[in-house]
């Protein structure tokens, strides 16, 4: 490999890409009967001798004896029925193939059109399928259905066949010419043995003349030829190999809205495949694209796609003229040749307008540029034009009138001071006035009538039309190229400016699409907002799809919450989803949904589908308002791939958050746990020498604090893991505290406990047992806080609505302006003791236990300072209304 | 009285505790460490009573629960270290006499016990009436007094305090109180449960928490004290 002959990466991308997949082989034919499919029988049968897995997954025998026997050795795919329009049809069961998963499988007639809602129009994209499933494809192809060659065929067969198969495919593929002379074949017609296609029965005496059989089977040999000659160059290109690339040839094809563009396209891929040079179609959109007709965008659209099809690159280029637009894009792809329609415009439109043609000839001297004639079609006919901006109105055609009547008025009033040059450069200001202003046609008019006037009452003779000297025709005349130059003038800067206003539009809808998403933190809103800007924007209904945090695709937003999905349309959305193409109407995939889903790409992997659907027929999006809808969709994705990112960032910080926690848990448990066993450990060894009553309330109340922990860290571990259930009752308080002052009363020994709870209290909705241990959790807290021998009040209070229930104890209180710090997990304030016991858990499960049950809590100290106070608070919500006297 | 006790329990530990408890206070033990063996001890050695641990190592406590039923009239208490409200319900539906959480403290272990076999008729007779202080509780009418004077009970609160008379000692869920005392009512609902039970507490004690006459299991129901 020499200095500057690097590999191609695009070809070793696409030598990549065929690693893994199946390999097709083609038998192509010049026409039919020449035996495609007994020769691909054989070669089957041929390969299943040789212990490859070979099965058929279609194959028309088409009645053929030596055919069908051929068959009776292959296992056979069953073939799908289809109800289409009362009829049954039976297409290959692509599923079915792909679950047998053969090595091999033989798939007849690839340009066939499937029935409709079948999951791909083509079968020859039934096969892409297999093929990508890695699974090796036998088909058969005749020369006719060729997609470049189309056009050709029918020039001389006079049969046009609509069913036609990409290039790209036969390129791509091995290629057999299954080849008998032209005498034999129209023996072998003669003889019956031939089936025939409905068109070529109809074109029967023509189709199989000698001359057409001999030309058919030429071009099938040609093209043959060139695959192989494809292949060869796609080789040497992934090795890096020759290196003559770069100076080759570059084809550019310019499109148009007019029919027939799709014949310039073909011609241009011979041109291509001849010179083995990379092609672009090009359309320049001009400022006349913006009053195009749907259809004319639609063909536009069609011919992109064929281009597409054809292996061809598509590049759209606004400018303001054809010839400027395409002298810039040949310029920037270097291009070397260019194709052309001859343009059937009217031979004085190209004299006021010049020729492109003749332009770019002269122009583009290093260019070859091929001028190919359009096809007749009466469907051709120029579009009705819009109302054109220089026509005027008459409110334009009155001031016009006005302006000239008032510079005859000031050129009367100055006639004896200035001479008749200088009248006639006066005329100028009415004529450049109205040409700028109102266009072409006002300023002619004005040219009319500002060298009238000159003439009637300027000109000698003064007060006639009649010219006597032949200088002044001039001024005439000078007077009426202004007005054409200056409205032409005019006329393009506007256009240009309005080129520049609509794009100007569309970024600045863009901008505010993405200024409002932006802020935007959740999923569902931000898909809501896509939905209906969507909508909004293009006028149709819209779905967003997504994978959320179930594995299965589902509706995310939709811009009428009301929409739903059939099984065809979740079938098109998945497969635009997982195949990364557009799928459903208006596509090539799956085209009976009535949605067209677009894949939305972020950073290489599909977040998300959008469906558009519309009342229009076709595509649900004017073609012309695709462009907008990529870009609103490649932003939307940008901004749900951010989403889906921060979402991931947020798990990580709730697994950082989990981490600390459970290290400052695992210092807790080993300082908690450990102290109390040690003291329960010695007092059972001290019980080796005789039990005192010291030694047993020792281990008694150790191991009541090592409960109250365990009970502490399990109910903090159902915190933790969400695990609440709440079995929320009917509770009255006075029987709850007294409960928990019941279960508390080893750690308020040495305290006194008052209840001021009111007989009269309204019950409330609360869970018993998770309020038991809250309560528990703030006397323990208390009587570990409060001074020895100070009282403990449990305060029940029923007032402007909430119910508060507090635990007042007295002792140092809680530092000033961190009293809601209490209850955050593990937190101990400062000055806190470790003598004192505690975990710092008891707090942060009241309030944890306390918030699922919809009661909020407070820390605080008392009103005297001397001590602290704390409160559940239960909303009015929690509060029981209607207390039954005596019930029953 | 002795009786004869059957300890289920998987931990030899437990299982041990419970045998010197049972075996000071003048019982018989027999052990089970599954519900196998269980099940079979129950059939063979026709014990009193049985303290069943719900977490055994072959299938779960709660589904022998009718099984041991069926095998005799051992009064069953549940000895567990799960602390769900629906398993204590549902152990009690199934026929289980009380239940007891671990860690239990001996003494309570023991008292229960008592209560259980008294009720299956295998211990002293119960007490007619139960003093506190200056309070008489005479269960059979049921009545209160304190001191010489009756203090006045409403029909439910009668009715309520008879229910837990009845069973005294053990717990009584909350749906079983509202069938007896509300059974009549198309949706009994437990707000008149705790208005009838707080009531009966202002009647029965001095406001403290030391000393309540009446339990309350938490989410399952209420106890009447034997014992203070």
């Amino acid at each position: 490999m020499g200095e500057g002959a690097r590999p191609d990466p695009d070809a070793l991308l696409r030598a990549a890409a065929q690693e893994g997949r199946g390999r097709l082989k083609i038998f192509l034919g010049a026409a039919p009967g020449v035996g495609k499919t007994y020769e691909m029988l054989s070669e089957g049968a041929a390969r299943r001798r040789d212990g490859v897995d070979v099965v058929i997954g279609v194959v028309e025998t088409h009645g053929r004896a030596d055919t069908e026997a051929l068959i009776r050795g292959h296992e056979v795919i069953d073939r799908r029925a289809v109800r289409y329009e009362g009829r049954t049809l039976h297409e290959m069961d692509l599923d079915a193939i792909l679950v047998r998963a053969p090595r091999l499988v033989l798939v007849d007639e690839l340009a066939h059109t499937n029935a409709p809602g079948s999951r791909h129009p083509k079968r020859h994209q039934d096969v892409e399928e297999l093929l990508a499933a890695g699974i090796d494809v036998y088909s058969t192809v005749n020369i006719q259905h060729v997609e470049s060659l189309n056009d050709v065929v029918a020039s001389f067969t006079r049969v046009r066949v609509r069913e036609t198969v990409p290039d790209a495919i036969l390129e791509a593929a091995e290629i057999e010419v299954v080849d008998i002379p032209p005498d034999e074949l129209i023996e072998r017609l003669k003889a019956g043995k031939v089936y025939l296609p409905a068109e070529a029965t109809r074109a029967l005496g023509h189709f199989f003349s000698k001359s057409n059989l001999s030309a058919l089977r030429e071009l099938a040999l040609r093209r043959a030829a060139q695959a192989v000659d494809a292949r060869m160059l796609e080789d040497v290109r992934a090795l890096g190999l020759g290196g003559t690339w770069a100076g080759g040839d570059r084809i550019v094809v310019a499109i148009s809205e007019q029919p027939g563009c799709d014949t310039l396209v073909r011609a241009a891929k011979r041109v291509a495949d001849g010179l083995r040079g990379p092609w672009t179609a090009v359309f320049v959109e001009t400022p006349r694209a913006a009053g195009f007709t749907d259809a004319q965008h639609a063909r536009i659209a069609a011919t992109m796609t064929l281009a597409t099809q054809l292996g061809g690159a598509v590049a759209t280029v606004p400018a303001a003229s054809v010839v400027d637009g395409l002298q810039s894009v040949l310029t920037d792809l270097r291009a070397t040749q260019l194709v052309l329609g001859k343009s059937r415009r009217s031979r004085w439109f190209e004299l006021r307008h010049g020729s492109v043609v003749d332009t770019l000839v002269r122009d583009t001297p290093d260019v070859t540029v091929h001028v190919l004639p359009m096809p007749s079609d009466a469907s051709g006919r120029a579009p009705p034009r819009r109302p054109a901006p220089h026509r005027g109105t008459p409110a334009h055609y009155a001031i016009t009138t006005a302006m000239v009547a008032g510079i005859t008025a000031i050129a009367s009033a100055l006639f004896q001071i200035l001479d008749l040059g200088n009248v006639a450069l006066l005329y100028l200001l009415p004529v450049m006035a109205a040409a700028s202003l109102y266009g072409l046609r006002p300023g002619l008019y004005a040219g009319i009538a500002s060298s009238l006037a000159y003439n009637f009452f300027f000109l000698p003779p003064t007060g006639t039309l009649t010219i006597r000297n032949p200088e002044n025709v001039v001024s005439v005349l000078v007077l009426l190229g202004i007005a054409v130059a200056t409205s032409q003038l005019t006329a393009r800067v506007r256009a240009q400016a309005d080129l520049a206003a609509a794009s100007a539009r569309t970024n600045a809808t863009l901008a505010g699409f993405l200024r409002q998403i932006a802020g935007v933190n959740d999923v569902d809103m931000a898909a809501r907002m896509i939905c209906d800007d969507v909508r909004r924007l293009l006028d149709v209904q819209v779905v967003l799809l997504g994978r959320g945090h179930g594995a299965d695709l589902a509706m995310l937003a939709a811009s009428d919450p009301g929409y739903r999905l059939d099984t065809m349309d979740h079938a098109a959305a998945s497969w635009a989803f997982d195949s990364g193409t557009p799928a459903g109407r208006g596509s090539g995939t799956l085209a009976a949904s009535e949605w067209l889903f677009q894949p939305m790409k972020a950073g290489g992997r599909v977040v998300g589908v959008l469906g558009v659907a519309s009342d229009r027929t076709g595509s649900p999006v004017r073609p012309d308002q695709l462009p907008l809808l990529g870009s609103l969709i490649d932003q939307s994705a940008l901004v749900l791939e951010r989403l889906r990112l921060q979402d991931e960032m947020r798990d990580v910080d709730a697994v950082r958050t989990r981490d600390r926690l459970r290290a400052a848990l695992l210092s807790s448990v080993s300082h908690d746990l450990r102290t109390p066993l040690t003291a329960v450990l010695a007092g059972a060894a001290q019980l080796r020498h005789g039990a005192t009553p010291e030694v047993i309330a020792t281990i008694e109340s150790e191991a009541q604090r090592l409960n109250r922990f365990v009970a502490n860290l399990l109910d903090m571990a159902r915190v933790e893991a969400g695990a609440l259930k709440l079995h929320v009752e009917a509770t009255d308080l006075s029987d709850a505290v007294a409960g928990a002052a019941h279960d508390a009363r080893r750690a308020l020994e040495g305290h006194e406990v008052r209840l001021d709870v009111p007989p009269d209290l309204p019950l409330v909705r609360a869970d018993p047992q998770l309020l038991h241990h809250c309560l528990l959790n703030l006397l323990d807290n208390a009587g570990r806080y409060g001074d020895p021998g100070t009282a403990i009040v449990i305060e029940g209070r029923h007032r402007f609505g909430e119910l508060r229930l507090a635990v007042l104890d007295h002792g140092p209180g809680l530092p000033p302006g961190r009293e809601g710090e209490v209850f955050e997990t593990f937190r101990r304030l400062e000055g806190s003791d470790r003598s004192i016991g505690g975990t710092g858990l008891g707090l942060a499960i009241v309030k944890a236990f306390a918030e699922a049950m919809g009661m909020t809590v407070e820390a605080g100290n008392r009103a005297d300072g001397r001590g602290a106070v704390f409160a559940l608070v239960f909303p009015a919500a929690l509060i029981v209304r209607d207390l039954p006297t005596e019930g029953g | 009285m002795p009786a004869k006790i059957l300890v289920v329990d998987d931990d030899a530990a437990i299982r041990r505790l419970l045998r010197n408890t049972l075996l000071r206070a003048d019982h018989a033990v027999v052990e089970a460490p599954d519900a196998k063996a269980a099940l079979q001890q129950a059939g063979a050695e026709r014990p009193d009573a049985i303290l069943l641990d719900l977490g055994l190592p072959d299938r779960d406590g709660l589904s022998i629960i009718p099984l041991l039923r069926k095998q005799g009239d051992a009064a069953i208490l549940v000895v567990s270290a799960r602390d769900a409200v629906d398993e204590k319900v549902a152990a009690l539906d199934l026929g289980a006499d009380d239940f007891v959480t671990k860690p239990f403290d001996t003494d309570e272990l023991l008292a229960r016990l008592r209560v259980a076999l008294r009720h299956r008729g295998r211990a002293d007779q119960e007490p007619a009436i139960i003093r506190r202080g200056d309070l008489t509780i005479d269960l059979a009418r049921p009545m209160i007094r304190r001191g010489a004077e009756e203090i006045h009970l409403t029909r439910k609160e009668r009715e309520v305090l008879g229910v837990l008379a009845r069973h005294l000692g053990r717990v009584v869920t909350h749906q079983r109180l509202l069938t007896a005392c509300w059974g009549g009512d198309e949706e009994p609902r437990i707000e008149y449960l705790r208005i009838v039970i707080r009531n009966l507490r202002q009647k029965l004690e001095s406001p403290g928490p030391v000393g309540s006459v009446i339990a309350n299991e938490l989410g399952v129901g209420y106890r009447l004290r034997a014992e203070p």
